[in-house]
């Protein structure tokens, strides 16, 4: 008995400690300042996505470091550094680590936030978030992956043009960081040689401010405050003067106009399309003899976003997209092919095997996460840090991943509408799923397409990884099979395809100017 | 993406510390075996429950149905010295939805152990006065999937609870309270960052610790013991599912269950008893709208030869403190 007791006081010991230790490590916070290898003192001359040139939008010449103005500046750096607070410092710890970096983390949020489908009226039908109204049930947006892969996508490409034309500034005026030009300044960040004015961070913090403005309009206070501590950031730690940030954040809202300008035009906005729209989908699928798609959500909910495939790609036209990049026509729901298939899924619904749904729930990224999109972005960040890339180059390689991301989203749902495929559930009822069926139809798979065109992309960027991202990629193109939400040529297919859109991101990315 | 929308089905930590405490000798009653006895039992339990809270707004959701929870359970207690005793429990679970797509799941959940100590007992009044301390401790005996609510098997984090607990007892007639507290350690999930109110990136989740509160009363005889039952589950902190989102390992679950419990003693010698129980719950947050109800069989197996040797001559069923 006095051994029994032992063992179970030996036991109940081991759990205690195991319970107590209760923090937590949150990745992104382990995150150290961004100290980059190179400066990119010429990116000014990169391509940009949609500025005419890196001298679009003029960037006035800055006042001379000698002028009682600019002293003025260094002195309310001098007047933040004598007393930092715990969350000032805080506060450079975090920002300190990328501006690209952290506003792609801050647009994460934003998506998984809104990333939950809309509740049903008493009625049955479904409401639609509106971006005219954007606090009324349902919020806008609902940010779900086409929704999300876009979002990034302006982003990211606004921020890396935004970036360009400061770089060129910044060469151009070379007003050098105000910890070089007064002794009496502390670099609260790594040093660098750049020009300090305009304020790259600044830049970013403008365009994107703007840009969100659009995207998530419902947010502009969580916004507004991040924007705020990010430009005080950069004058506590000493790396820029108030009119480095002024002129940054000014030419990054000019940028911004050109994005938002697409972005109300790139029939995104009438992607949710009518009732007729959704009705004529059904039966021209019937009317080719092949099984249409059917909503698998109670009450059933309209497909999401049918019309996604007409939006304005950045990678490549609309006939290139139909001509050598969208997929073939998946085998007919009455091929011998087909039924083959959906036994297949249906042996992945029926045997449970604890391996097989880790990489399902690894991959899902369903309702209130940041999407697949998002998933890749937060692997890509990842691995940037590492990478000690300059602000530019960041923005350079998170706008090249999600314009592919973007335009993988685009030829996906086109193809999607086009085929309107029953999902496997729908073809056999027998068929449940180990995550939730996303609501739109099967054919190709929208996280293998998505996960083609990452991993493509990011193998381009980071040359030593090619072979994990392609990994990861078949990897998350199979949790779709293993989850039992598709057949696998919905998967083999979309990778193909996927693969295809991220080639021409590298063609971009051996023309863009970074890569000499 | 789908909207899958759903709750709790119940916590199941709740099930353990309040549900199935309900069965004969259990963590949660003023019931001791003597020293050497050893109390084995077999139960089956099922939870189901259509309507749920999300939050503060109770609803139901077409792509769940009626989410069912059963249970298959065994359970044992150990006179370690006539006021000490040694409990565990072990369930096999298995969940299921009756609409929607989703797959449900099933396996052998948490090993509950509890210590169970009766310092203090003594006649006031015309009643008998006892008080209990219980130390409780419980961790996943498999790799289930947690994240996956409702249909997951369990919360897989390991819990540390304490329980103090007053019994008085006048002839047939019982009153039992007890408070309980509950530490829950953090879970490990499949993904690699999840959204609560915000952006989490890390695998693993805090849990919100718990207290619960128990009152038991009604008849209790060494043949039958009849109880009405009211429990009261709370997490400490937590947060509410967002409309129409999934519910999530850390979300504020609070409930208040009501129910009657009873135990009916078959054989003559006493070693033999039949249990039955039905709660409901009658109030939630981010919880389902739970009707459970179990049946148990359970039979005592006395180490002591000489009091083993004396109750066979006696047969006076005497197995209860």
């Amino acid at each position: 008995m006095k051994k029994l007791l032992q063992i179970l006081n030996l036991f109940l010991l081991f759990f205690i400690l195991q319970s107590c230790n209760k923090s937590i490590v949150e990745r992104n916070l382990e995150f150290t300042a961004l100290d980059p290898l190179k400066t990119d003192i010429n990116a000014g001359l990169w391509k940009p996505v949609l500025l005419t040139g890196p001298t679009e939008f003029p960037v006035a010449a800055p006042t001379a470091t000698t002028t009682p103005a600019y002293v003025a500046e260094i002195n309310e750096i001098k007047g933040w550094q004598r007393n930092l607070t715990e969350s000032q410092k805080n506060s450079i710890a975090y920002w300190s680590a990328g501006a690209v970096l952290r506003w792609n983390e801050i647009l994460r949020e934003l998506v998984a936030k809104h990333n939950i489908p809309p509740y049903q009226n008493a009625d049955g039908t479904y409401p639609f978030p509106s971006a005219g109204n954007p606090f009324a049930y349902p919020v806008f947006p609902f940010s779900n992956p086409p929704y999300a892969a876009r979002a990034y996508a302006y982003v990211a490409a606004a921020q890396y043009d935004a970036l360009i034309a400061s770089y060129y500034y910044k060469k151009l005026y070379n007003r050098q960081a105000p910890y070089k030009i007064d002794a009496g300044v502390k670099a609260l960040v790594p040093q660098n040689d750049l020009g300090s004015y305009p304020s790259e961070d600044a830049a970013v913090v403008g365009v994107t401010v703007e840009l969100l403005k659009l995207l998530f309009p419902a947010d502009q206070d969580f916004i507004q405050q991040k924007a705020e501590e990010h430009k005080r950031y950069r004058i506590i730690a000493g790396a820029n003067v108030r009119s480095d940030v002024e002129a940054g954040e000014l030419l990054g809202r000019a940028v911004a106009q050109k994005f938002t300008a697409r972005a109300r035009t790139d029939r995104a906005g009438s992607a949710v399309g009518t009732a007729t729209v959704w009705a004529q989908m059904e039966l021209q699928t019937a009317a080719k003899g092949e099984m249409p798609w059917i909503s698998q959500d109670l009450p059933k909910r309209p497909p999401m976003l049918p019309l996604f495939g007409k939006v304005k790609t950045f990678l490549f036209d609309s006939l290139t997209m139909v001509t050598n990049i969208s997929a073939s026509a998946p085998p007919s729901t009455n091929s011998v092919q087909f039924k083959i298939e959906a036994d297949e899924v249906l042996y992945y619904a029926k045997n449970y095997d604890r391996n097989r749904i880790e990489i399902v729930h690894f991959w899902a990224d369903g309702a209130n996460t940041y999407t697949p999109p998002g998933h890749w972005d937060a692997i890509a960040s990842e691995d940037f840090v590492k990478q000690r890339f300059s602000e530019v180059r960041w923005a350079r390689n998170m706008a090249l991943l999600n314009m592919s991301l973007m335009d993988a989203a685009v030829v996906c749902w086109d193809t999607k509408y086009k085929y309107f495929n029953p999902r496997p559930s729908q073809f056999n009822p027998d068929i449940k799923t180990w995550t939730g069926i996303p609501n739109f139809p099967s054919y190709t798979s929208g996280h293998s397409t998505f996960s083609g065109a990452a991993s493509t992309i990011l193998g381009y960027i980071i040359p030593a990884k090619a072979t994990v991202y392609n990994d990861m990629a078949k990897q998350a193109s199979l949790s779709r099979l293993y989850g039992a939400l598709h057949y696998r040529s919905d998967c083999d297919s979309g990778l193909v395809c996927g693969k295809k859109v991220g080639s021409y991101a590298i063609a971009r990315a051996m023309n863009d100017g970074a890569d000499f | 993406m789908k909207q899958i929308i759903t709750t709790r089905i119940i916590i199941f930590l709740s099930l353990t510390f309040a549900f199935y405490s309900s069965f004969a000798q259990t963590d949660i009653d003023a019931i001791m075996m003597n020293k050497k006895q050893f109390c084995a039992g077999l139960m089956y339990g099922s939870n189901t429950w259509k309507n749920y809270w999300e939050g503060t707004n109770k609803r139901n959701n077409a792509n769940l149905g009626t989410v069912s929870t059963k249970e298959y359970m065994i359970q044992g207690n150990y006179g370690i010295r006539n006021n000490l005793n040694f409990l565990f429990s072990l369930p096999y679970t298995k969940t299921k939805a009756s609409a929607g797509n989703l797959h449900g799941m099933k396996g052998l959940q948490d090993l509950s152990m509890f210590l169970k100590y009766m310092p203090f007992k003594k006649e006031i009044g015309s009643g008998t006065f006892s008080v209990y301390t219980i130390g409780g401790l419980s961790f996943p005996t498999t790799n289930y999937v947690a994240d996956y609510l409702p249909l997951s098997i369990g919360m897989h984090s390991i819990n540390l609870s304490f329980r103090g607990m007053l019994d008085y007892q006048i002839s047939k007639w019982f009153a039992t309270i007890s408070g309980t507290y509950v530490r829950r350690s953090n879970v490990k999930i499949d993904r690699t960052s999840y959204y609560t109110t915000q952006m989490h990136y890390s695998n693993e989740v805090g849990m919100p610790n718990a207290t619960s509160f128990n009152i038991r009363t009604g008849f209790r005889s060494n043949k039958l013991i009849a109880e009405a039952v009211l429990n009261k589950w709370i997490t400490q902190g937590g947060f509410d599912i967002s409309k129409n989102n999934m519910p999530f390992l850390s979300n504020t679950m609070n409930s208040t269950t009501v129910g009657f419990n009873g135990k009916y003693t078959v054989k003559k010698d006493g070693n033999l008893a039949l249990t039955g129980g039905l709660n409901y719950t009658v109030s939630g947050r981010n919880v389902g709208q739970a009707t459970h109800f179990n049946l148990g069989g359970f039979y005592v197996i006395d180490f002591n030869k000489k009091r083993k040797a004396a109750a066979e001559k006696k047969s006076d069923g005497n197995t209860m403190n």
